[in-house]
């Protein structure tokens, strides 16, 4: 009785609650129902060098499940990147001046220290979104699209993914293609490349905060925009090895063709004792072709999982890259856990990598001091914690280590050159917070 | 010489897979398998935003998912 008396209260309140609000109870119970195949996943994610990029990006990404087990997503990620990034020269035992993206005016760097671009300042919106449909019971096929835009870039993209499932789903064979189209619009145009830097006569403190959102002509640039595709195809085989342990191995092809040049790295040209003579554009071959194999395994432990993954790539710019990442989660009890996470990186140097120029040498056809391609050791160190409340909801955290080792390969240092850094380290913390409901 | 050996390997390593059939368990025995923790994409919105670091700071992307075009990151 007493029983019945508080469900026709909670009724009663119920009915009141909706009559407040304007709709009818049955109403209320479709909407909850129709969120209630909907989850969410929300992240905010700090990335900061020490003395460079620093980067805040939020994500929100929800997804539906079906009653026939289609699922649809769509994820908003907006980001934003304010900071110094290396322009590419080498240090000097002097100060030393260079032009703004902008030509407009110009920023002095320390003496000993390695030039840094302290301009960079960007705003980034994507939008993807997908629909994985099963079909004719071992079946799955997958399209989706995705844009992405910031200040000087924009890219474009779609791309499906066709599953089948073999042997009471113990193997799944799944093969995929993607095209994506990149336009960038250099602020201050394009620099012709391997043209020299143009220094603007007055340097004045005055623009020192103007930042990339002028839109000025370049001194020695033209003002059109450049294009990129990339076509990329993903082939892959997951198993199912035992009640434990499943394993995943992928074949990646990627073929890029358009403009891959950064167009805000320089070179510096050096004479014979180290002296920086002239400051001249980067420019990299306008196709790419990449191979990449990547395998990895999760194993279900009593208490937690082991997930572990290893890929090679390698592509005709002669770089080839290792990578072995792993995670570690200990359930800690039924709702809480924590994951180590240990990545290494390596990569050789592209065969156009070049720290400098030699004056006396002539100009080759590609050429780029850029240390992401050049030769590198990267490694990260991280920790998260997770935990599952009471309704259903997790929430987590997880903070990382980030430090990028570049190397020479093989490169003399000249003159002033040889008590200079040209290979510092990239320092980095990554914070994050996660929220799935 | 090196590409040939690489693609020799990747062969064999691909053919070793056409005795997968008879690994695998039976529907029954898919208890842990099932966990989301087990899941290869599990933890989606972390490796998306690894990808997105580690695309504009390393030459290499890609691998686990499409390499894809994307933002002309510093």
């Amino acid at each position: 009785m007493q029983l019945s008396n508080k469900g026709s209260i909670a009724t009663a309140l119920a009915g009141a609650t909706c009559a407040l609000l304007g709709q009818s109870p049955a109403h209320a119970e479709t909407e909850t129902s129709m969120l209630k195949d909907w989850k969410f996943d929300t992240a905010i994610l700090y990335y900061g060098e020490t003395d460079r990029v620093s980067l805040a990006e939020g994500v929100i990404s929800a997804t539906k499940t079906n009653d026939d087990d289609s699922i649809f997503n769509v994820k908003l990620v907006l980001d934003t990147l304010t900071g110094a990034s290396a322009n590419g020269a080498v240090a000097q035992p002097t100060v030393q001046t260079f032009s703004r993206p902008s030509g407009k005016d110009s920023y002095q760097v320390a003496a000993g220290e390695t030039p840094l671009d302290d301009t960079f300042r960007d705003t980034r919106v994507q939008l993807a979104s997908s629909w994985m449909q099963p079909f004719a019971d071992t079946w799955r096929g997958t399209a989706g699209f995705n844009v992405s835009k910031e200040y000087d870039y924009m890219s474009l993209g779609v791309n499906g993914l066709l599953e089948k499932d073999l042997f009471q789903r113990n193997t799944t064979l799944s093969a995929g293609l993607s095209y994506q189209f990149d336009s960038i619009d250099p602020v201050g145009g394009k620099p012709t490349p391997l043209s020299s830097m143009m220094i603007p006569a007055d340097y004045d403190d005055e623009f020192e905060d103007e930042g990339e959102g002028e839109d000025d002509d370049h001194g020695s640039g033209n003002n059109s925009g450049e294009d990129k595709t990339t076509l990329d195809m993903l082939f892959g085989v997951t198993q199912v090895i035992n009640r434990r342990m499943l394993m995943q191995f992928n074949y990646g092809l990627s073929l890029v063709d358009g403009y891959t040049t950064d167009p805000y790295k320089v070179l510096s040209v050096i004479n014979t004792n180290g002296v920086t003579q002239d400051l001249i554009y980067e420019n990299r071959p306008d196709t790419r072709t990449k191979h990449s194999f990547f395998w990895q395994t999760k194993y279900a432990m009593d208490n937690g999982v082991v997930d572990l993954s290893y890929r090679f790539a390698t592509d005709d710019w002669d770089i080839n890259s290792h990578t072995i990442d792993s995670r570690l989660r200990f359930n800690l009890s039924d709702n809480s856990y924590i994951q180590p996470h240990v990545r290494y990186y390596q990569q050789s140097a592209a065969d156009f990598y070049q720290p400098y120029l030699n004056q006396s040498d002539e100009l080759p056809m590609y050429a780029s001091a850029d240390y992401r391609v050049g030769e590198m050791a990267a490694y990260t160190l991280g920790l998260k914690y997770g935990r599952k409340l009471d309704n259903g909801h997790e929430w987590a955290v997880r903070a990382e280590y980030y430090q990028q080792d570049p190397k020479n390969a093989g490169f003399a240092q000249p003159g002033v050159l040889a008590d200079l850094d040209l290979y510092p380290s990239v320092k980095a913390v990554i914070l994050q917070f996660n929220y799935h409901f | 010489m090196k590409r040939k050996a690489l693609y020799v390997s990747v062969l064999i390593a691909l053919s070793q897979l056409g005795g997968c059939a008879s690994l695998g368990v039976q529907p029954w025995e898919r208890d842990l398998l099932a966990k989301d923790e087990m899941a290869l994409g599990a933890e989606g919105i972390d490796l998306g935003l690894d990808d997105h670091i580690y695309f504009s700071k390393e030459a290499t992307s890609g691998g686990r998912s499409f390499a894809g075009g994307g933002c002309g990151c510093n």
